[in-house]
This record gives C-alpha cells, sequence and structure tokens, in this order.
C-alpha cells in the first residue's frame, strides 16, 4: 500500500528524469574535459605508430643497407625495395617506396628492421590531396627522417628497454 | 475489396541506427514488422581467405579489423588457436597483461555500445559521458601498443612489449595555466598501471552516472522493457552468446566455464538477467561492466608486484630482443627467419574459443604443417546475433527495431568479416 503511493508520487514528480537532468547540470559547471585541438594536443605515447620515416647516422649516412626484411614481412605489401651496389662498394636502396594508402599501420616494418632505419614516427597530420600524394618515395621518406630526426630518436631512447 | 499489401522498407545501410553497414529489408504491415531481413555483405574483406596467403604473424594485425570495437580480444583468440596447436606456454606476466586488456577491451566495446544504444532510443548525453571513459581506454591502449585502435599488441607466445612505466603527459599551451595543466596530468605521473588503477578507482561512480541516467527513467524503459524478448531456450537454439546469452537467464561464461589464461584465479562474478529483453540485456552488460573493473583491478594488483618476461623465450616462435639480436649472431639469424618465413606450426586442427565483449569469438585453425594457415575459420558472435534478428524483431514495431539492433551489439566487422 506504502510503497504504491510511494510510486504514484515518484511517477506523478517525474523524480528520475529530474535526477539525470540535475547530473547533467552538474556537468554544466565542471571543468571542461576537451582539448582545442589544433593550438593543444593530446599527449602521444612514444610508441605511437604514425607516418613512417627513413632515418640516417649521425654522420650523414642512411641506415638503410637494402634487406628488405620490412618488405618481406609487411602484411599489406605497402613496401617496395630495389637494391643496387655503390660505388664505395656498400649496398643500397635505389627505390624505397611506401604506398600509405595500403599501409595499415601495425609497425611490423619498424620492429623487423635490424638497423633501426624505417620508424613509425610520431606525426599524425599528414595529407594528399591525389592519391600519389600518398605514395611516399625513398627521398620523401629521408626528408621526414631528416626534419624528426630529435623527436624520433628521443622516442626511440624512451621505448628502447622494452624493445 | 483491394488487396492490402504489405510494405517493403529499406532500412540502412546509410541509416545512422543500422550501426555500421546493415542494409535490413523490412516487410511492414502498417507499422508492425512482419518480417526483417537482413543483408549482409557491404563490409566482406575475405579476411579468411587472406589469411591463408599471409604468415601467422602477418595475419595478426587484420584480426584487429574484424570487430573493430574490441580489437585486442580478437587478436587474443588468435593467438590462442596458435598457442594451441604449438603446445606452447605462455608466460604468467603475459597472461595477465592479455586478461587485463581483454577486460578493458571489454569496457571499451560495452561503453561504446551504451552511448550508441542509447543515443539510438534517445539519451543523448550518455554518449558523451561513455566517450569521456573510452578516451581514457583508448590512451592504455595507446601507450602498451602505439595505436589507439588497431592494437597489433598480442604476439603468438606473449605480448610485444612490456608495460611502459611512464605516461606521455599534457604539454602547456596558452590555454591552459600551471594549475589547470598539473591537474590534468595528475594521474598520469606514475606509471601505466597507476593510470589504470586509478581509473578502476574512478569508473564505478562512473557507472553510477550511467544508472542514473538511465535504468529508472521512464522513456528509457518504455523503449527497452519487454522489447525484443528472447526465451533461454530460444536463445539457446539460435546460438546466442555472450550478454544475449545471459540477459536471458542463461548462466554462461566461457571465462569460468572453460577459463583460459589466468580466469580461473580472478574472482569476479556473472550477471545474469531474468526476463531476456533488452533491459534485462541492458543491465546484464552495466553490471559486467563493474565485474571486468573488479578484474583490472585485480590484475593491476598482481602485475605490480610480478615483474617478468612478458613473451616467451623459445626464439622459434618469437624474436629475440633488439640487443641479443644486435649482438648476437644466432639471434640475428632467428630474427631474419621469422620476420621473412615466419614459423612453421604442426599439422593439426583446432578450435579456440574466448569470451568476447560480445559472446562466443573462436577461431577454428587448420594447419598443414606450413608457416601460413590452411584454413582459418571466424566464428563471430554478431553472426549468430544477426540472425536472430528476424525472429527477435517480428511482431514488434517499427521504432522497435532501432532497440533491438543495439541491443545485439553487432559490429559489422566481424560480421561481413
Amino acid at each position: 500500500m506504502i510503497q504504491s503511493i510511494r510510486d504514484f508520487f515518484r511517477g506523478f514528480l517525474l523524480l528520475e528524469l529530474l535526477q539525470g537532468l540535475a547530473l547533467t547540470g552538474s556537468y554544466l559547471f565542471r571543468r571542461k574535459l576537451t582539448v582545442r585541438y589544433p593550438e593543444e594536443k593530446a599527449p602521444l605515447s612514444p610508441r605511437f605508430r604514425g607516418l613512417h620515416a627513413l632515418r640516417r647516422y649521425p654522420n650523414g649516412e642512411e641506415r638503410c643497407i637494402g634487406c628488405k626484411l620490412c618488405e618481406a614481412v609487411c602484411p599489406a605489401q605497402a613496401i617496395t625495395i630495389e637494391t643496387a651496389q655503390r660505388e664505395d662498394g656498400t649496398r643500397r636502396t635505389t627505390r624505397y617506396d611506401i604506398d600509405m594508402t595500403k599501409c595499415i599501420y601495425c609497425g611490423f616494418c619498424e620492429e623487423s628492421c635490424p638497423v633501426d632505419s624505417i620508424v613509425e614516427t610520431a606525426i599524425y597530420e599528414y595529407h594528399g590531396e591525389t592519391r600519389g600524394d600518398l605514395h611516399y618515395t625513398k627521398e620523401m621518406l629521408l626528408a621526414v627522417g631528416d626534419r624528426y630526426e630529435e623527436s624520433i630518436a628521443r622516442d626511440r631512447a624512451k621505448d628502447s628497454a622494452y624493445r | 475489396m483491394a488487396d492490402i499489401r504489405n510494405y517493403t522498407l529499406n532500412f540502412g545501410p546509410q541509416h545512422p541506427a543500422a550501426h555500421g553497414v546493415l542494409r535490413l529489408v523490412l516487410e511492414l504491415d502498417g507499422e508492425v514488422v512482419q518480417r526483417a531481413d537482413p543483408h549482409i555483405g557491404m563490409l566482406h574483406r575475405a579476411t579468411e581467405k587472406l589469411v591463408e596467403h599471409k604468415t601467422y604473424l602477418q595475419a595478426l594485425p587484420y584480426m584487429d579489423r574484424l570487430d573493430y570495437m574490441s580489437m585486442m580480444a580478437n587478436e587474443h583468440a588468435y593467438c590462442l588457436a596458435i598457442e594451441k596447436l604449438l603446445g606452447l606456454q605462455v608466460p604468467v606476466r603475459a597472461q595477465y597483461i592479455r586478461v587485463m586488456f581483454d577486460e578493458i577491451t571489454r569496457l571499451l566495446n560495452h561503453l561504446l555500445w551504451l552511448g550508441a544504444h542509447a543515443i539510438d532510443c534517445g539519451a543523448m548525453t550518455v554518449f558523451l559521458y561513455a566517450f569521456r571513459e573510452r578516451e581514457t581506454l583508448l590512451d592504455c591502449y595507446e601507450a602498451v601498443s602505439g595505436a589507439r585502435l588497431h592494437a597489433a599488441y598480442y604476439r603468438p607466445g606473449g605480448v610485444y612489449r612490456d608495460l611502459p612505466d611512464s605516461m606521455p603527459q599534457y604539454e602547456a599551451s596558452k590555454f591552459r595555466n600551471r594549475q589547470k595543466l598539473s591537474d590534468l596530468n595528475e594521474n598520469r605521473q606514475g606509471t601505466l598501471l597507476d593510470f589504470i588503477a586509478d581509473f578502476t578507482d574512478k569508473f564505478p561512480k562512473y557507472v553510477d552516472e550511467y544508472e542514473q541516467l538511465l535504468t529508472n527513467n521512464r522513456i528509457w524503459k518504455q523503449r527497452t522493457v519487454g522489447i525484443g524478448v528472447v526465451s533461454p531456450e530460444r536463445a539457446l537454439a539460435m546460438g546466442l552468446s555472450g550478454p544475449m546469452l545471459r540477459g536471458s537467464g542463461i548462466e554462461w561464461d566461457l571465462r569460468r566455464k572453460q577459463p583460459y589464461e589466468v580466469y580461473d584465479l580472478l574472482e569476479f562474478d556473472i550477471p545474469v538477467g531474468v526476463n531476456g529483453d533488452c533491459y534485462d540485456r541492458y543491465l546484464c552488460r552495466i553490471n559486467e561492466m563493474r565485474q571486468s573493473n573488479r578484474i583490472v583491478r585485480q590484475c593491476v594488483e598482481w602485475l605490480r608486484t610480478h615483474p617478468g618476461p612478458v613473451i616467451t623465450d623459445n626464439h622459434k616462435i618469437a624474436p629475440p630482443s633488439r640487443v641479443q639480436m644486435k649482438t648476437s649472431m644466432e639471434d640475428l639469424i632467428h630474427h631474419f627467419k621469422l620476420f621473412t618465413e615466419g614459423f612453421h606450426v604442426p599439422e593439426g586442427e583446432t578450435y579456440a574459443a574466448i569470451e568476447h565483449p560480445k559472446g562466443e569469438f573462436g577461431i577454428y585453425l587448420i594447419s598443414d604443417g606450413a608457416n601460413k594457415p590452411y584454413r582459418l575459420k571466424i566464428r563471430a558472435p554478431g553472426y549468430a546475433h544477426l540472425s536472430a534478428l528476424d525472429e527477435v524483431a517480428r511482431g514488434h514495431m517499427i521504432a522497435d527495431v532501432v532497440a533491438i539492433i543495439g541491443t545485439l551489439d553487432i559490429v559489422f566487422g566481424e560480421i561481413d568479416r
């Protein structure tokens, strides 16, 4: 009997709806969680897998020795490599292409690279306006590596203990 | 008298309530559904065939893309199947990490389900709050694997890397002074485990908030109570699993019935529904979130005190560490062999199933002794659930179909695969 009276008033007074409204209302006055994106960015893990880059040794020599391990392991077959012997007798790539439209960003290329040459950087803001723009050649990848070497090296150093 | 013909309605594939690319042909009598005919295949990517041409390692990232709402759980079933055929022992720490991330995945999945289901039924704000928690959990994903969704973190034989000892932090900007910045970074000062522990402390309160918004809400109840009732007998007969089955009152959970990894060492309850309607399944999933939170907490406590290897030291299966690879010839050979040819799995067939957030997710694997699967069959829970849609939706109003699709928790990545 008391229960049914209580239920009647509860239903009549829209109690549970008001409780819900009180919750959303309370959020109106709390600190906002949103990040204003282009000016400020959410934190990024040093393990982040973004745009690829080819790295160089500190003396300016490119690291890649053309072992084609990344080409072999790539699940999406996004990497194409051709190699030739250079004048000084070392083997280097003459072509190193990554098709970013095929790439699934699994990070296996970086995992497989025995000389830490191909890496996935923390860059996620890049674009292409045609399909061809996302076909990265060796020069483009080396340019990315040269430009961001500092942050690439910092992230690798942070994560090296776990790999 | 003129014939009255049923009205046929195309629902989706571009309808926002169709959860992806579901095309539903509804035969209506007025507003009452006479027949619901799901047409699938728009997201078919031939994963099963594709992995027949990939080594075992290469096929792993494709598992993320099956049920793209619970990535690591898919990888888990795949790794379990391979480990079963190889007879491989996984280090205990890796097992705990896997269980912890399976439960984080369950939270991710249920949070998205809750938000999307609520928004389908007209409750907007739950979605925003659910995504706030997803953000934290996706940061955990990113911290371990480097990707927020398609993790590729589990490996046959363990997991790729150990948990990091530090969390990335927000950087100063013109919008935040030092005080606000340090508030924001407060839970990021310690290790990843501290970050997760902090989340598990807060999370039950957040679930209370969702419940405050929905559980007693009369509109929510009108939309879900008594809608899409599945009797326990029919639920079994139709092959439903996970919350769809438990909502009907059958206590069936692979984590308990066929414990894999370390689930038999952990304490958790299995929530079970009574009526088998949308509302009971909602309550089931809400309680599952609380239980998952408990499991995550237990794993965190264990992982804090038990360091150790996270991947098998059998270098015929898992590559050696980078230091070893660069200093020892034999390890370099292992490294090259594993990343080109991969490992061979002995001849045989196996079925490994896990309690996926959506139900029983299984991988049936046949190996002919080569370095790639001879055949891989994916048992996706969503497929069985969608097959039940016709029976569940029949006789309901057209607006209820949306609630029923929501409660099925279907994701087309795994249905079309």
